[in-house]
């Protein structure tokens, strides 16, 4: 049976509203691509996103799916996955969605270890309100709010959520789409929180204020600058300065929140 | 000393009346369809026309908090938000009034989710009725640009923060011709803010602490006090403000409202409309004038019930809905005029919530249909 992945949208909602050489797009066919892969019954699935550019892709998508409030997809989809433990649950957020409005509940999901598989498009700028900065936008890169340069310090989301607890943590990037694919399959069959941070570019609000006006320069510069992991770790490649790992960056193993509750429920009524 | 005319939307010239009242701090957070004031807000500091400080938070609950402790430091603060945003920040919108922190905020009135949209509807502040902030509703960008500069020396004066608010679009992204006064006009309209009770090392003075019961009521009583006195407060700066720059509001305005048959009662930019629509009743022959309720915290309520004596209906035109009691300005005008031996009948219609378009035609059709029916309890679907 051939792929074809227009089953895998509501084709009524169709144009999508990203901008002409929006990343996005690619990120969510990979999606769709994983989600073929995963091969999971379509009614087990659930995806719930934040708002923002980005989150509209759960309304794309014809699965049960829930457009939440900007900074509460996580808290919205624990309140799902804690309900019916057996739903695959995916969580759709922008780079601020989840690290700035929302950052408080990124960490705690990361430190519960819930099963929850969360997908960061991160475009490094709030797109949907015009391109103001975002926790993850680079020191001395322009936005509409830091027209001389940012001047914070940027997160490191992968790093975070590694740091927080996240059981499963990696990146790719629109350009790497084949390494998105399988870090999005690999996530969602980790029994705890995933996170996978997928670098997408935003032309329009970020490129084009950052030397990068054209979809393809920004791929180019995703292309050159993205070190594999793999490589890094065998020594044969380094991370220079503006340059950024792919690739599987952390896995341990750790009790998943949903378990832990039911067996605390057993052990209290005595069922042990 | 006139001003300078151009042409901007709403937005834009709120920002202008931000310029002119000279805020220090502006803590902000971008929201669809608020961004485009702090964005002129910013350029007009990049340009060293506004000396401010620009402070970009990571959500609007944080932005509410910088705006408290920056104005109880002392200095002038003013922020901007809409719909989600104002949500978020409900629970820093009781404390600034509690603290008693004069901040000014303009809110874009937008539809609340879920479900999503974009579209004018005002139930995002009316909903905010009461957490002790004062409230306006303007229906162009020139009475937001006025507004914001009167705001300021009522919230001042009184010591409450103060929302002016507009709709999203229609007053938000539509152009029109606007006068900015004077600087110098400005100035002299609204001093600089010293006020005696402020976070200062030498001063020496706390905010936030555990009180008993007894401190808290009395905490309440002169907080309702200051909303009380805010009425008075603004009818003196509106009207200094028309004897300075030549343009005025009053708290509420009464249109063509000789002898009347039926009032229409609204606000912000449905009014507009609807005084379109009293023209063209007016030269039907239609004895109808048009009430609009410009200050609604504190609720003018003895100058409604004057406007309203011995006039035999008013209809009620809300776009907002409260699920449960329906249109905020019904139920206030219903209390409001409760007990009046000569009041009107009062007629509630929901018009335009969630952005549906009103033209004058249909609120012809609505003023002709309260005429001609006895007016219902419960408020009336009318799209
Ligand atoms: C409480 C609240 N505040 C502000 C907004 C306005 N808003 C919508 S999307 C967004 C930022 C989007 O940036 P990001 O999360 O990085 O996603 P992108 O649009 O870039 O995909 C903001 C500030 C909102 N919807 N809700």
């Amino acid at each position: 049976m051939s792929f074809d992945v227009m089953d895998y949208f509501r084709q009524e909602t169709l144009p999508h509203i990203w901008c002409p050489g929006c990343g996005n797009g690619i990120i969510l066919r990979d999606f769709a691509v994983a989600l073929e892969r995963l091969n999971y019954p379509r009614d087990e699935v659930v995806i719930v996103s934040g708002i923002g550019c980005s989150s509209r892709a759960a309304g794309y998508l014809n699965f049960d799916t829930v457009h939440t409030t900007h900074g509460r997809a996580l808290p919205f989809a624990t309140g799902i996955k804690l309900a019916n433990p057996n739903l695959k649950v995916f969580v759709i957020m922008g780079d601020g969605d989840s690290s700035a409005i929302g950052g408080n509940h990124l960490i705690h999901a990361a430190r519960r270890n819930i099963d929850l598989t969360a997908i960061i498009f991160n475009n490094n700028i709030y797109g949907m309100t015009g391109g103001q900065f975002s926790p993850l936008t680079p020191r001395d890169k322009k936005a509409t709010t830091a027209p001389y340069g940012m001047i914070e310090q940027s997160f490191d989301i992968c790093r975070l959520a590694e740091g927080a607890g996240a059981t499963y943590v990696g990146r790719a990037t629109t350009y790497h789409n084949q390494l998105l694919t399988q870090l999005i399959i690999d996530g969602a069959q980790n029994p705890g929180f995933s996170l996978i941070e997928a670098v997408t570019h935003c032309p329009t609000s970020y490129g084009r204020r950052n030397g990068m006006a054209s979809p393809s320069d920004m791929v180019r510069w995703q292309k050159d600058n993205a070190v594999w992991i793999d490589k890094v770790r065998a020594g044969k490649a380094e991370v220079k300065d503006g340059q950024f790992t792919i690739g599987l960056l952390h896995r341990h193993e750790a009790p998943e929140f949903t378990q832990a509750y039911m067996e605390v429920i057993k052990r209290a009524r005595g069922q042990e | 000393m006139s001003g300078e005319r151009i042409l901007v939307n709403g937005n834009h010239a709120a920002a202008y009346g931000v310029r002119l009242a000279r805020p220090m701090v502006v803590p902000v957070y971008p929201i669809t369809p608020q961004t485009p004031i702090v964005e002129k807000i910013s350029e007009f500091q990049a340009e060293g026309q506004m000396e401010v400080e620009l402070v970009t938070a990571e959500s609007e609950h944080s932005a509410m908090s910088a705006c408290i402790t920056a104005s109880l430091t002392g200095v002038r603060v003013f922020t901007a938000t809409a719909s989600q945003g104002l949500m978020l920040m409900h629970e820093m919108l009781h404390y600034a009034s509690g603290a008693r922190a004069p901040i000014v905020m303009v809110n874009v009135n937008r539809t609340i989710g879920s479900p999503w949209g974009f579209w004018p509807d005002q139930t995002d502040s009316l909903a905010q009725r009461d957490t002790g902030w004062i409230q306006y509703y303007c229906e162009s960008g020139q009475e937001s640009l006025d507004t914001i500069l009167q705001a300021f020396r009522v919230a001042e004066k009184v010591l409450l923060p103060a929302m002016v608010v507009h709709e999203a679009f229609y007053v938000s992204h539509s152009l029109e011709v606007v006068e900015v006064p004077a600087q110098e006009l400005a100035d002299q309209f609204l001093p600089p803010f010293t006020p005696p009770h402020r976070l200062d090392p030498e001063i020496k003075e706390s905010w936030g602490n555990t009180v008993n019961q007894d401190m808290f009521y009395r905490h309440r009583k002169t907080l309702g006090e200051a909303m009380d006195n805010a009425l008075a407060a603004a009818k003196e700066a509106d009207a200094d403000y028309r004897a300075l720059v030549g343009r005025g509001y009053g708290i509420i305005e009464e249109y063509r409202c000789d002898n009347p048959e039926i009032i229409i009662a609204t606000m912000g930019s449905m009014t507009g409309t609807a005084r379109e629509a009293v023209d063209e009743l007016r030269a039907e022959g239609l004895a109808v004038g048009l009430l609009k309720v410009k200050l609604f915290r504190p609720f003018p309520l003895k100058d409604v019930r004057r406007a309203l004596t011995g006039v035999p209906k008013v209809v009620v035109l809300d776009r907002n809905f409260a699920p449960g009691t329906g249109g905020f300005l019904h139920q206030e005008m219903k209390a409001a005029l409760y007990g009046m031996s000569d009041g009107p009948e009062v007629h509630g219609y929901l018009a335009g919530v969630g952005g549906t378009n009103i033209p004058p035609a249909k609120i012809k059709d609505m003023v002709r249909e309260a005429l001609a029916e006895k007016a219902a309890a419960e408020p009336v679907w009318k799209g």
